[in-house]
């Protein structure tokens, strides 16, 4: 990176001299040097409109002093600016009583009511009678403008901080500005609602309380909140959020302006997903996903029954003592939902206390975690300021919301380039410069193509695409960030990683970022758990262990006979969902943690753990940036953190892992490893650190841009550090600090890809944002978002099948059939038929993957118009 | 399945043509629409979505600046009487009035027959003929309440139909032929064509 | 007396029935303009609008020389012309668009050239149904003769015109927000700077926006020459222009006079023109050019026709719009009606406009239909001054574009000029005109 040199201009504000950058915009440069201007349709991350007129101030001129707009107006050297001016201040209260003209006096009713930025400029300069004696402006109460948001027009300012948004920043224009005049409106198609996966983001900036979110609405209070900032764990972008809660209950969670990662944006899910956690009282049934498990479970003549910890914990030392008895008897699989810390505890205790090498943070859904580690890995906004990002991913705005926005922000806004190799539908594929459709048991020969610019015979697109795309990339990739994942589940890694393997290699000068999904879990594997990988990402080619599919295999072989899951749900998460139930079936010992889930139904002891926004720790996302996560609530019945759990299973089976609690584990991985951790969880308020990378850290805004300072939401409340404890490891560690390179992966090996059969269809099973998992069965207000089982097809392959969208056909796969409505989408290659992983039928049955095996390099299957 | 009829949307294809971005074109296709249905309809709007490349809210928010665009229903004939200053002075507010009483429906609304709304409208630009009223925005100069209600029987009775075309057809000479001069490049604007394919993504159904 | 020796520049044929059709059209002298510029360098036809001084005919009067020229310095991509015209009581393009279409196409082609633009757009009041179709039938029989299209008339240069229907939003003919609507997007005026389309317009590209009426004028300039242009009317104030005449006269109309030469009184009084106030009532005040621009007494009557003279007094000539209103006008009235109008048509971005115009409204009309309160008189002031501080003309603004400012006009000038009127209809609890 070559340093950027700033000159600055000198402008002076209220008589003071000030510096500034050139370009920036007025109302910026006056609030870095302590003046504040009020606004409201001004946001820091959208294009400045100008056009609510509250942040007028005067300006110097040829022609005299004239009032301007601040958030517009752009500063050059030698400005004059007078920001406290009668001529000012008349202006401004002026353009606020003509806003408070028509605004309802329903304050003490409204959810903005304590935090409104209308509300305070009126105290704060209100002359606080209203000279507005005509009927006020009426329309019907709050229309429901889609399933999470609700519309209160009478409220509105028209600053159109929304649509703004929508149209610019999320690319959902489904809500606009109808309307002239006065009766301008926000407002949506009868035809279409606001369904945005992004509309959250509108409530949490609109200025008022016009938009409300469905599950905050009514629900506290702002001055009865407590907050605190933490990471969003949703998914794996790690989004800086504000966390609040009344008494013990989470009531909302907001966007943090963290500038390399989130830029205040969140994702719906992340943000509601907070129902989730409090768990749905109403459900007693441990199986289903939205119970949350709350005490210890060990099971006694076939049922689950509550016991105190001390004896949960003794049934499962015993267990997992003797499984571990025989070699390899004994293996581990899940960890993503976990903290760094939590992640290392287990570690500790599996390879340290249990001596096993049988460790999966994965789900056979993700990529090798040695080969990830061995890419040089690009930061979020590497890949968002990159020249060129290719991405070789699903649907990013389904998978990883927030890095979705930054890419489409880099091409919308600043016109950088996207080069997409698409699986099926995908919301960047809208903005991508060039998109090359992939298909299942074809990622390795279009890498190659990429490369050598020699078209395969099987691709579906043209060699002048495929030039175009080059042309783009450039020979060594030098300013080229390629965003890779997992796309389709149910083809075999192996074609991804072989794939990636060949970008890595033909492209030396790129970089790369993991666009694996799963809350935490580069941290887990970055926390050694994946077989070969040690804490602080380091590597031992010499052991050998088994994944999660490798293990399953063991189970049903009899060769393992143990398994201990570290929260998540196998059953939920495997493609082979058959295979997962014959070896829980065949398991002599299944000990599972966190939260409940159908694997429950097989478990011998249930360990309930702490789940985000009940925990401290830290986290690493995608980037490998390492942030704090923070306990707003005090987890419900008796879950215990993850350190603590698996610290008295330690004890329980005659030793000590020297992890006392979560400052204590979070010392040791620092001065064991190097891990950024300690560090981390004492500068809580923070952006968090890029492992490896001792950048200086950003500033930080204000957690609410808009807002009028001394209100409650531009505060963001940062944790006390209280750490000081020594460490008094007696066990030794277990860590060798050496990354893991390329060229230690070995020599690549002939990837074998059978012929598609002309009468099949290739199986992508894409992700979708409202999945099936826990997240979302647990938020009563996500779950009617829940997909459902629609098989996606090209218009050659409906009409070759002689089916229309909403025609039900039937489904042949390798181990039974279906039968499942199809709808049009050209997004879908020829040949290749896409349906979201986890999607439900009308029974709210999971069907597509017990049709398949998962175990050919690619899926297929036969449809028959019925 | 194209709404719009095979001429219209021939002509809406004709119409795109004319402009270097889909977008612009939105308010001659909203004209075509409201000249197929009469109004501007759900099913004109999600049409003139999918060819300008936005969404049917934008589409329809778009429409409601325009006063031209009815997204309801309206009559065969739309009266626009206008009320403004050169009008007012030369009694408009009276004829405003008396075209209620003659059409028996009150300003905004449409007669019980469906044939005529009636408008109070801002200037027509037609000041030397004040008080001002089009019908369907052509210009039928009856300043007084006599020559009003002659022009309302003759519309009843069909004998100003070529004059008077229903309501929603505006434009009634064809453009001859497309462009021929070179035209400047104009770079795609990403963020609306994005916005619209996003729209356009199918979803699946609920 | 009124001066009316000047020619009739762009009315000149509009007495024949069929002006409008292309053969009277060449019978008439069409097209030899363009011919005649073609055989001219691009930058000459341009200098002689320069010389001509024709001040733009859209209300602002920027000239359109000028305007063009600044804008040499980056090639311009398209010409717009407006043709929008909805300044309440301004009809004069409207009588251009139906009565003489070819030659503003005419006019637009010269323009196009003189700015080597082959692109260009005519963006017509969606209103004047009949405006269009002769509009477009005008372009339909330019592209016929080869006026437009590839290598018009043998010369090498192409260009195309397309016309563009408006749908019923005065905002539109603010050039920015004609620019957007254009582009298809709500008529939203776009925030300055950029101060001009030049600089960034119609697809960001460098665009010249020009009124109906100062497209007109061409063919006649590269005719005679810019000199014989300028050799009508007086200082600033070139060329004939038309008036649009309304309101209180015996004899409302569209005139083409010369500037400058004539008067206020000379417009309404002459018997060619507007022939006298009705029943010979006395003037009460008239609107000098466009419901924007603050009214005169009838003190200011004998002020010349000239942009500057009226510029001077405090107010503009605007449209070219004249409203006489006697004694027996409600000025109340007038005004509140001039505020609806305001308040329909502000495009609703600026909260001072848009909150303002309706709260001035509602007020209004609450004094003209007797709901008025002492104290509102000067409440009235006080959000207009919030709107248009100090109320000065040109005035000084709070919002993006001048339709927030022009809402004051009226009911300042009212007030000012009338404030007894005011607390007359106060004390008598409504307006005896009533
Ligand atoms: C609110 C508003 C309305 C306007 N309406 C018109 C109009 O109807 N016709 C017009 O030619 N110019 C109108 N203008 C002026 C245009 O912005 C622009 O100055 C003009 O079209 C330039 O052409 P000209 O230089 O030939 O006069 C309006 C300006 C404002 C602020
Ligand atoms: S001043 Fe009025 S019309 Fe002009 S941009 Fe602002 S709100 Fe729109
Ligand atoms: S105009 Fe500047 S904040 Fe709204």
């Amino acid at each position: 990176m070559t340093d950027v040199i700033r000159s600055t201009v000198t402008i002076t504000v209220n008589g003071r001299s000030i510096e500034a950058e050139p370009g920036e915009l007025l109302i910026e440069a006056a609030e870095r040097a302590g003046t504040y201007v009020p606004r409201f349709c001004y946001h820091p991350r959208m294009e400045p409109v100008g056009i609510c007129r509250m942040c007028l101030v005067e300006v110097d001129s040829p022609r005299g002093a004239t009032l301007q707009p601040a958030c517009y107006l752009k500063v050059n050297d030698g400005m004059n600016v007078v920001t406290d001016s009668e001529k000012v201040k008349k202006a401004q209260d002026g353009v606020l009583e003509f806003l408070l003209a028509n605004h309802p006096l329903d304050c003490p009713v409204c959810d903005k009511g304590g935090e409104c930025p209308l509300q305070d400029q009126t105290l704060a300069h209100g002359s606080g009678e209203t000279r507005f004696i005509e009927e006020k402006r009426h329309f019907v109460k709050p229309v429901e403008i889609g399933a999470l948001v609700l519309l209160d027009r009478e409220r509105c300012i028209q600053c159109a901080r929304c649509t703004r948004f929508a149209a610019d920043v999320a690319g959902d224009a489904q809500i606009a500005f109808a309307g002239r005049g006065d009766l301008i409106e926000v407002a949506t198609s009868p035809t279409q609602p606001f369904d945005s996966i992004f509309s959250g983001n509108t409530v949490q900036i609109c200025p008022v309380g016009a938009l409300t979110a469905k599950p905050y609405r009514f629900n506290a209070r702002p001055w009865d909140l407590e907050q605190i900032e933490s990471t969003c764990t949703t998914c794996a972008v790690g989004c800086r959020v504000a966390v609040q809660s009344s008494g013990n209950r989470l009531t909302r969670v907001l966007g943090v302006d963290s500038e390399p990662v989130n830029h205040g944006w969140l994702c719906d899910k992340g943000r509601f997903t907070l129902e989730s956690i409090d768990g749905n009282e109403e459900s007693t049934n441990p199986l289903n996903a939205a119970t949350r498990i709350t005490e210890p479970l060990v099971r006694r003549n076939g049922n689950l029954v509550a016991v105190s910890w001390g004896e949960a914990l003794g049934e499962a030392a015993e267990l997992l003592r003797r499984a571990s008895t025989t070699a390899d008897g004994l293996g581990a699989i899940g960890g993503a939902a976990l903290t760094n810390e939590g992640a290392f505890a287990w570690e500790r205790l599996l390879r340290g206390v249990l001596r096993t090498d049988h460790i999966d943070a994965q789900y056979g859904d993700g990529l090798s975690a040695a080969l990830i580690q061995a890419l040089p890995r690009a930061t979020i906004d590497e890949a968002a300021k990159a020249r060129v990002v290719v991405t070789l991913t699903g649907d990013l705005r389904e998978e990883l919301p927030i890095l979705f926005l930054r890419l489409r922000e880099s091409a919308v806004r600043f016109q950088r380039s996207i080069v997409e190799l698409n699986f099926g539908a995908s919301a960047l594929g809208s903005v991508a410069q060039i998109s090359l459709p992939v298909r299942p048991g074809e990622a390795h020969l279009v890498a190659q193509a990429l490369g050598d610019g020699t078209l395969p015979q099987e691709v579906v697109f043209t060699q002048r695409e495929l030039n175009d795309a080059r042309e783009l990339i450039g020979d060594g990739g030098e300013g080229v960030v390629f965003v890779v994942g997992r796309p389709n589940v149910a083809e075999s890694a192996e074609v991804i990683e072989h794939a990636i393997r060949l970008l890595a290699t033909q492209f030396p000068r790129a970089k790369f970022l993991p666009a694996l999904r799963r809350s935490n879990v580069m941290g887990a594997l970055d926390m050694g758990l994946a077989p070969k990988l040690r804490p602080g990402r380091g590597y031992d080619a010499e052991s050998v262990g088994r994944d999660t599919l490798e293990q399953l295999g063991a189970i049903r072989s009899g060769e393992q006979t143990a398994i201990l899951m570290l929260g998540g749900c196998l059953l939920g998460n495997v493609l082979d969902v058959v295979g997962a139930r014959e070896a829980l079936d065949t398991a002599d010992v299944v000990i599972v943690t966190g939260h409940g889930g159908a694997s429950l139904a097989y478990a011998d002891v249930v360990l309930p753990a702490a789940v985000q926004h009940e925990r401290l720790g830290t986290v690493t996302n995608i980037e490998g940036r390492v942030t704090a996560v923070a306990p707003k609530i005090v987890a419900p019945g008796s879950a215990w953190p993850d350190v603590a759990i698996a610290s008295e299973l330690a004890e329980e089976l005659g030793q000590s892992i020297g992890l006392a609690s979560v400052e204590l584990a979070a010392k040791t991985i620092e001065e064991t490893t190097g891990y950024p951790a300690l560090s981390v969880l004492n500068d809580s308020t923070s952006d968090g650190v890029v492992v490896g990378d001792v950048a200086e850290r950003s500033a930080r805004r204000p957690l609410d841009p808009m807002a009028f300072p001394g209100i409650r939401s531009t505060e963001s409340v940062g944790l006390g550090a209280n750490t000081g404890t020594t460490i008094s490891a007696d066990i030794a560690s277990t860590t060798s600090t050496m990354p893991v390179t390329l060229l230690e992966l070995g020599a690549f090996e002939k990837l074998e890809v059978p012929l598609a059969d002309a009468y099949s269809l290739r199986v992508n099973l894409s992700r979708r944002l409202y999945d099936n998992g826990i997240a979302v069965q647990g938020s009563p207000s996500l779950a009617t978002l829940k997909a459902v089982s629609v098989l996606h097809l090209n218009h050659f392959d409906l009409d070759r099948l002689g089916v229309v969208t909403g025609d039900v056909v039937g489904v042949t796969g390798a181990r039974g059939s279906i039968r499942l409505p199809v709808a049009l989408d050209d997004a879908v290659p020829r040949g290749v038929t896409e349906i979201a992983f986890g999607s439900l039928d009308a029974d709210g049955n999971d069907v597509v993957r017990p049709i398949l095996d998962g175990g050919d390099v690619i899926a297929q299957v036969r449809l028959e118009s019925a | 399945m194209s709404h719009f009829r095979i001429d219209i949307r021939q002509r809406a294809e004709e119409v795109l043509a004319l402009y270097p971005r889909p977008r612009s074109a939105m308010l001659p296709l909203l004209h075509l629409a409201q000249e197929q249905d009469g109004y501007v309809s759900d099913e004109g709007i999600a049409e003139v979505a999918e060819l300008t490349l936005t969404t049917p809210a934008d589409v329809r928010g778009t429409a409601l600046f325009y006063d031209m665009f009815h997204l309801e229903p309206v009559g065969r004939y739309v009266v626009s009487v206008c009320t403004n200053i050169a009008c007012l002075l030369a009694g408009g507010d009276e004829l405003l009035e008396h075209a209620s009483d003659t059409l028996g429906c009150a300003v905004g609304a449409t007669s019980s027959d469906g044939l005529f709304t009636l408008e109070e409208t801002e200037c027509l630009a037609d000041c030397n003929f004040a008080p001002c009223v089009q019908v369907n925005h052509r210009y039928v100069r009856t300043t007084t309440p006599d020559a009003f209600d002659t022009v309302v029987s003759q519309l009843r009775a069909g004998t100003l139909d070529h004059d008077v075309p229903p309501h929603g057809t505006l434009i009634r000479v064809r453009r001859a032929g497309g462009l021929h001069a070179p035209r400047a490049e104009v770079a795609a604007e990403r963020s609306v064509a994005s916005a619209a394919r996003e729209a356009r993504t199918p979803k699946e159904p609920k | 007396m009124a001066t009316l020796t000047a020619p009739r520049i762009v009315l000149s044929r509009a007495d024949y029935a069929d002006s409008h059709t292309l053969s009277r059209y060449l019978a008439t002298g069409g097209y030899e303009g363009l011919r005649k510029a073609l055989t001219m360098f691009p930058e000459a036809v341009a200098s002689e609008v320069d010389q001509a001084s024709l001040l733009g005919r859209g209300g602002a009067g920027f000239p359109a020389g000028r305007k063009w020229s600044m804008l040499r310095k980056a090639p311009i991509s398209y010409l717009v012309v407006n043709g929008d015209e909805s300044e309440p009581a301004t009809f004069k393009d409207h009588l251009l668009l139906e009565r003489d279409p070819n030659q503003l196409v005419e006019g637009v082609i010269i323009a196009a050239y003189a700015l080597q633009v082959s692109s260009v757009y005519i963006f017509v009041r969606g209103e004047f149904a009949l405006g269009l179709e002769r509009v477009q039938q005008a372009v339909n029989d330019a592209y016929e003769l080869g006026a437009l299209g590839s290598k018009i008339l043998g010369s090498e240069f192409s260009i195309d015109v397309v016309v563009h229907p408006g749908a019923g939003a005065y905002i539109c003919g603010e050039e920015t927000a004609l620019i957007e609507a254009l582009e298809g997007k709500r008529g939203f005026p776009r925030i300055k700077p950029p101060f001009f389309p030049a600089v960034a317009g119609l697809y960001g590209e460098p665009t010249v926006v020009n009124n109906v009426e100062t497209m007109s004028n061409l063919p006649w300039i590269i005719n005679h020459g810019g000199a014989a242009f300028a050799a009508l009317g007086g200082g600033r104030s070139t060329g004939t222009r038309l008036f649009a005449l309304a309101g209180r006269v015996n004899n409302p109309g569209v005139f083409e006079i010369e500037m400058v030469k004539n008067t206020f009184r000379d417009l309404i009084y002459d018997p060619q023109l507007g022939g006298g106030v009705i029943d010979d009532k006395k003037i009460k005040a008239i609107i000098p050019g466009g419901v924007s621009a603050p009214w005169f007494g009838p003190d200011l009557l004998d002020l010349p026709l000239g942009q500057d003279e009226v510029a001077e007094k405090g107010s503009m000539l605007g449209s070219g719009s004249i409203v006489v209103m006697d004694e027996t006008t409600c000025v109340v009235r007038a005004a509140w009606r001039i505020t609806k109008f305001f308040s329909r048509e502000s495009c609703g971005q600026c909260t001072p406009c848009r909150e303002g115009s309706g709260w001035i409204e509602r007020a209004m009309y609450r004094v003209e239909h007797g709901g008025g309160r002492m104290e509102d008189i000067d409440l009235l002031l006080d959000l207009c001054d919030n709107i248009a501080p100090g109320l000065t003309w040109p005035p000084q603004q709070t919002t993006i574009c001048v339709l927030g400012p022009s809402i004051p006009s009226s009911v300042h000038s009212a007030i000012q000029m009338f404030r007894d009127d005011f607390v007359e209809h106060v004390t008598n609890g409504g307006c005896r005109h009533d």
